[in-house]
């Protein structure tokens, strides 16, 4: 076998059956292989950042890792943003780049990049391939890598001449990696001496990040809260791993979290956090987190353990492992929960998540929980960054795993249009939705080709504010009002015409009857991509939300109702 | 306070690269890295000086211990170990210093390895604290050049 028949045989032996690639001069002969490929689906992006995030996207969506296949050089360089988003939220993917021949490397030849240099502080791991008997083996370490553990995106970079030598195909049994052997299996003792630290507590508060949507954990995580009463909250990543119609539900916690979260964080005795990273956008100031909490802290990565805060009780191991560890562990006799919940109860009753509707304007708040209602909180929904993410965390009711991708740790403008594409290409079952603003729609608007050239059933929901949102949201409330280049308004395209130009269904909402109107005609369609744009107010600030920096008992409340905050 | 670290690695190309890009990227102290081959000509030894409280050390050794290159991870620092630098210097030489230079030579227990007619080498084998107190003794005779190693070390027999 030549080098590409052994790259797309690993491929299938790694059960893939799409990748999202762009071809070029390093990956002709892979191209050339492809070209009598049935079994391997391979869909042709606009820019090979698109290709990234749809990987990404998919890799959320369906569990399973993301493929991306592109060339050297330029196309290597382009994937490195969707690659750092993986990283940042430890998305499993494989990203396969071309590379000048083995002879040229080091040259400054054409098209040439150092990509293993260039993705070294960004992958989990990569490799350079420096013999085609290697290949199959690097391939399946990637993949072994990518998805095991913490997962994360592994790059692998083949030079020209190994894709056209030919050797053997032997594919190992198992991958053989000495130095990677992550705990999975927590550590008995310290289950249970959680376990008992769990039983007694009276005010206890379970704080959910995307590991335990990782380790598909939500039915051991439902388990442990309904059994003691323990009220939950969670990260962006987190939504959905446990419903947000079950009373015990708080919502986000962090920034732009619920207030009854927030409060609950500050009160708890006993924070149990389970796959999260005690990132600086949850805690806010670390020194006023949790302050008279004891910390138990399950993940799988111990880097993440006393990175940021320092815990009472670290439980390195995967968070299914934990939960059902616990549950096993657990005392017969435990305490409920009562005058804590009421407690919570106060506090949502005294700042709820409320928003107005006028009649001739349209805000983002409605447009989201209109989606909200029209699907049940089914839906995969995707995000872009920035207010209306925020606004689709508080205002989306997520009630299964699996349903919010969203780019949260590097905050990529621009992620969402392909990742929702990508998605949509895993999950059929389901509504793909994607929420985007005008400024992080225009940053990929190229893979809208992809989605009308496959016919991808997206729902593209523009929310136009014509501004930079939460830029600008900053500005006014930080920085004196000098609302610098964050506004778009003259500059912004007729994004009706755009989208119909790529041919694209496309339709516009200005006020509350036709956005529900508009929602309920786009869910319905599912010929291929559909566009609504929603012309929202444009100076809206989302709320509640805790200053960066500051602790989280200073949130700034008094402007939640929108009307006194203008 | 300084922690003495010894990494085995693959012996790999760019595995160094991972190691100081980690170290650089999370803003940890690197004061020293040295490696070389083992026994074993697939597995090389790092022996990283870095500096930091509890909770930075603790983080440093979580996240070499988190590269796939990396096949174990050990703080030296308070276990038994030897732990040796190599210093290479060059100093001036006259009639007048020449006398003393020579004692205080072998009061470090150092070796001459090149002798000109106006400049001297020696090499000293020591600590990393020995190499630091030899360097300012030497000072005032006018050091042209030096190099040093980097400390190398190793956990005690049993």
């Amino acid at each position: 076998m030549n080098g590409s028949e052994i790259f797309f045989e690993s491929l299938r032996r790694e059960g893939v059956d799409l990748i999202f690639g762009y071809p070029g001069g390093a990956l002709l002969k892979v191209y050339e292989t492809l070209h009598d490929i049935e079994d391997i689906k391979h869909i042709l992006v606009r820019h090979e950042q698109g290709a990234t995030h749809m990987a990404e996207g998919y890799a959320r969506a369906t569990g399973r890792p993301g493929v991306v296949l592109v060339t050297s050089g330029p196309g290597a360089t382009n994937t490195v943003t969707g690659i750092t988003n993986a990283y940042m939220d430890s998305s499993p993917m494989v990203v396969f780049t071309g590379q000048v021949p083995s002879s040229l490397i080091g040259n400054d030849a054409f098209q040439e990049a150092d990509i293993v240099g260039i993705t070294r502080p960004i992958t989990k791991h990569n490799f350079l391939v420096k013999d085609v008997r290697e290949l199959a083996s690097t391939i399946q370490k990637a993949f072994f890598l990518a998805t095991n553990g913490r997962p994360g995106p592994v790059l692998v970079d083949m030079p020209k001449d190994i894709l056209n030598a030919s050797c053997a195909f032997e594919w190992p049994e198992q991958a053989d990696i000495r130095g990677f052997k992550p705990t999975l299996k927590c550590h008995q003792n310290q289950i249970e001496k959680a376990a008992h630290k769990i039983a007694e507590a009276k005010r206890p508060l379970l704080y959910i990040g995307g590991g335990v949507i990782t380790a598909e954990a939500s039915e051991e995580l439902q388990e442990l809260a309904t059994k003691l009463d323990i009220p939950v909250t969670m990260t962006l990543q987190g939504l959905g791993a446990f419903p947000a119609s079950h009373p015990l539900s708080m919502g986000m916690l962090g920034m732009h979290g619920t207030y009854w979260a927030n409060q609950a964080v500050n009160k708890c005795d006993l924070l149990i956090a389970v796959g999260a990273r005690f990132d600086d956008r949850v805690t806010g100031r670390v020194d006023t987190f949790a302050p008279q909490a004891y910390k138990i802290h399950n993940d799988i990565d111990p880097t993440n353990v006393d990175k940021n805060i320092k815990v009472d009780l670290p439980i390195v191991g995967d968070s299914k492992n934990f939960l059902q560890g616990i549950l096993k562990a657990l005392p017969k006799k435990a305490e409920k929960h009562e005058a804590w919940l009421n407690e919570i109860r106060q506090w949502q009753e005294q700042c709820p998540m409320t928003y107005t509707v006028e009649e001739d304007s349209l805000k983002t708040e409605f447009v989201i929980d209109q989606v909200s209602k029209q699907t049940e909180g089914n839906a995969v929904v995707v995000t872009d960054v920035g207010q209306h993410q925020m606004w689709t965390s508080q205002y989306y009711r997520f009630n299964r795993p699996r349903s919010i991708i969203t780019s949260g740790g590097l905050g990529t403008m621009g992620y969402g249009l392909p990742a929702a594409i990508g998605a949509a290409f895993g999950v059929t079952d389901r509504p793909v939705v994607l929420f985007c603003g005008d400024g992080g729609f225009m940053m990929n608007i190229q893979e809208l080709v992809t989605a009308v050239h496959y016919r991808i059933p997206v729902k593209i929901f523009l929310l136009n504010n014509s501004y930079l949102g939460m830029v600008r949201q900053w500005q006014e409330l930080f920085h004196q009002e000098k609302y610098s280049f964050t506004d778009l308004e003259d500059s912004n395209p007729d994004f009706l015409k755009v989208v119909e130009a790529f041919g694209c269904r496309a339709m516009r909402a200005e006020t509350p009857a036709e956005a529900e109107a508009a929602i309920r005609s786009a869910l319905d369609y599912n010929e291929g991509p559909v566009f609504v744009e929603f012309r929202v107010i444009r100076k809206d600030m989302v709320f509640p939300m805790v200053p960066a920096g500051g602790s989280i008992s200073d949130m700034l409340l008094e402007r939640l109702n929108p009307k006194t905050m203008v | 306070m300084k922690h003495l670290i010894s990494v085995l690695v693959e012996n790999k190309f760019g595995t160094l690269n991972r190691v100081a890009s980690m170290f650089s990227a999370r803003g940890f102290n690197l004061e020293s890295i040295s490696i070389g081959e083992t026994e074993d000509p697939e597995i090389s030894r790092m022996t990283i000086v870095t500096r930091g409280d509890d909770q930075i050390v603790s983080q440093v050794l979580k996240q070499l211990n988190r590269l796939i290159d990396t096949i174990k991870v050990t703080d030296l620092t308070r276990q038994p170990h030897v732990e040796r630098e190599l210093l290479l210097m060059t100093m001036k030489l006259s009639k007048a210093t020449q006398h003393e230079i020579f004692e205080l030579i072998n009061v470090f227990k150092g070796k001459v390895v090149d002798i000109k007619q106006k400049s001297i080498t020696i090499e000293v084998i020591g600590s990393p604290d020995k190499i630091n107190t030899t360097i300012d003794i030497f000072r005032p005779y006018g050091i042209r050049e030096l190099a040093r190693s980097g400390a190398v070390a190793i956990h005690r027999g049993e």
